[in-house]
């Protein structure tokens, strides 16, 4: 790896630093989200600011938050692949049947009738963290991170209309979540 | 509408991505139909309870700390611990799920951020290579004219030569997959390009201003018509540029 190459110059440095700083928050947020782990995320979050650095010569705009997100997600793809050699750090996976169940089947038993009762936000964290990808990323750009469905596109390098399939999908499945943690409290 | 259609689209109908003439199809479908109003009101409910709870992480100070020491000034970088995986390819795990055609379509396309970016890039490319004015006049009857025929709109060419902005003349550009009208003037040495375009939305859009590159961009719509100000010049000369087009724009009406 080159080792002085660009990085040494202080006015792009500092540019990179208040075009990418102010986004920290949310791409540690995601970070957690995705890889579901703290000190993992931390890692993830570090090299995904040191990958943008690296590239942010290239970087056109559009906007900043999405470019980020889509280097973040890189760094977890390789992530996952790590756990998934490793025996013991696979991680847990998606709900049995998830991706088949058709989704006009799940959220219509009379959801007039069942008010949502107001979680926690540890209780809603948890239930969010436990839908199977790539459900829970499209649903956590959007909910959480506030992108556009084009962002998120962009984000993830999927076709606009994926991107409103795999929405709509997980809020079917997280409401479906959330009723059954109501039918039995903990 | 199907109910099958609607329960895709009502997520786009509530997270506010459809054009006007699909969110009506769609709530014209919810009004009839009590199985997919009780999904958009669960679905909304759910959506509130998220936005209640406090979903964001913040970043440990510790990590912001790593971060900043890793950036800047001739330090040795920490090395990184992760092995780089480049080239990502997330299958579609739900392409069975047959929206994709049906939605692409009907998404409204005026996500903003990415107008402004190609605002700029057409403002850059109008500086270059001399294509800065198909039609060169300061006079506002030749300028107007010119875009007849060439344009779905009748973008209002407005003379501000009196208030300190030069109208130099017009051109055809290419915003967004489609031909939009430019006005161009300048301010002493600094070119101002207008960027003009129709939208459904007829309401009034009170300004706001953004900076892109190095680029200040006002945007503002009215009667019908989106426009976009870019310029090297600072944002308080903008402004001004923006509001006394918009005052000119005004009393050109009323008169």
């Amino acid at each position: 790896m080159p080792v002085n190459a660009t990085h040494d110059d202080p006015e792009r440095a500092r540019r990179f630093r208040e075009a990418a700083l102010p986004h920290l928050d949310d791409v540690y947020t995601l970070a957690r989200y995705l890889l579901r782990d703290a000190t993992d995320a931390e890692d993830a979050v570090q090299e995904c600011y040191l990958r943008a650095l690296k590239h942010f010569d290239g970087y056109r705009g559009p906007a900043m938050k999405p470019w980020l997100f889509a280097i973040l997600r890189n760094v977890c793809r390789a992530e996952f692949a790590r756990r998934a050699s490793s025996p013991t750090g696979a991680i847990e996976d998606v709900p049995e049947g998830a991706e088949q169940t058709p989704l006009w089947n799940e959220a219509q038993e009379t959801p007039e009738a069942q008010m949502l009762r107001t979680r926690d936000a540890a209780t809603v964290r948890r239930l969010v963290s436990a839908l199977a990808e790539p459900f829970r990323e499209t649903f956590v750009l959007r909910e959480i991170n506030n992108l556009s469905y084009r962002e998120i596109a962009d984000a993830v390098g999927a076709p606009v209309g994926t991107v409103m399939s795999r929405l709509a999908r997980a809020r079917a499945m997280l409401r479906s979540a959330w009723m059954a943690e109501e039918e039995q409290p903990r | 509408m199907t109910c099958d259609e609607a329960e895709i689209l009502l997520h786009a109908l509530m997270d506010g991505e459809l054009d006007a003439g699909h969110a009506r199809e769609v709530e014209e479908h919810i009004a009839g139909c009590a199985a997919c109003a009780a999904q958009l009101a669960a679905y909304r409910e759910m959506s509130q309870a998220i936005a209640a709870a406090d979903m964001k992480y913040t970043a440990p100070l510790a990590l912001r700390r790593r971060i900043e020491a890793s950036l800047p000034q001739g330090q040795t970088r920490a090395p990184s611990r992760r092995a780089v995986l480049r080239g990502f390819a997330m299958g579609s795990a739900v392409s069975a799920i047959a929206a994709t055609g049906l939605v692409a379509i009907v998404l409204r396309n005026d996500d903003e951020q990415r107008i402004d970016s190609e605002i700029v890039s057409a403002h850059l490319r109008s500086l270059q290579a001399g294509h800065l004015t198909d039609v060169i006049s300061t006079d506002q009857h030749t300028v107007k004219p010119w875009f007849n025929g060439k344009l779905d709109v009748s973008p209002p060419v407005i003379n501000l030569t009196a208030q300190g902005f030069t109208l130099i003349g017009g051109r055809l550009d290419y915003i967004d997959a489609r031909s939009i009208g430019a006005i161009v003037y300048k301010r002493r040495a600094h070119v101002i390009n207008l960027f003009v375009a129709q939208t459904a939305n007829t309401e009034h859009r009170a300004a706001k201003t953004e900076t892109i590159q190095g680029f200040n961009i006002r945007a503002w719509s009215d009667r019908g018509l989106n426009y976009w100000a870019v310029s090297d010049i600072g944002i308080d000369e903008l402004s001004e540029f923006g509001e006394k087009f918009e005052a000119a724009a005004q009393s050109s009406k009323e008169t």
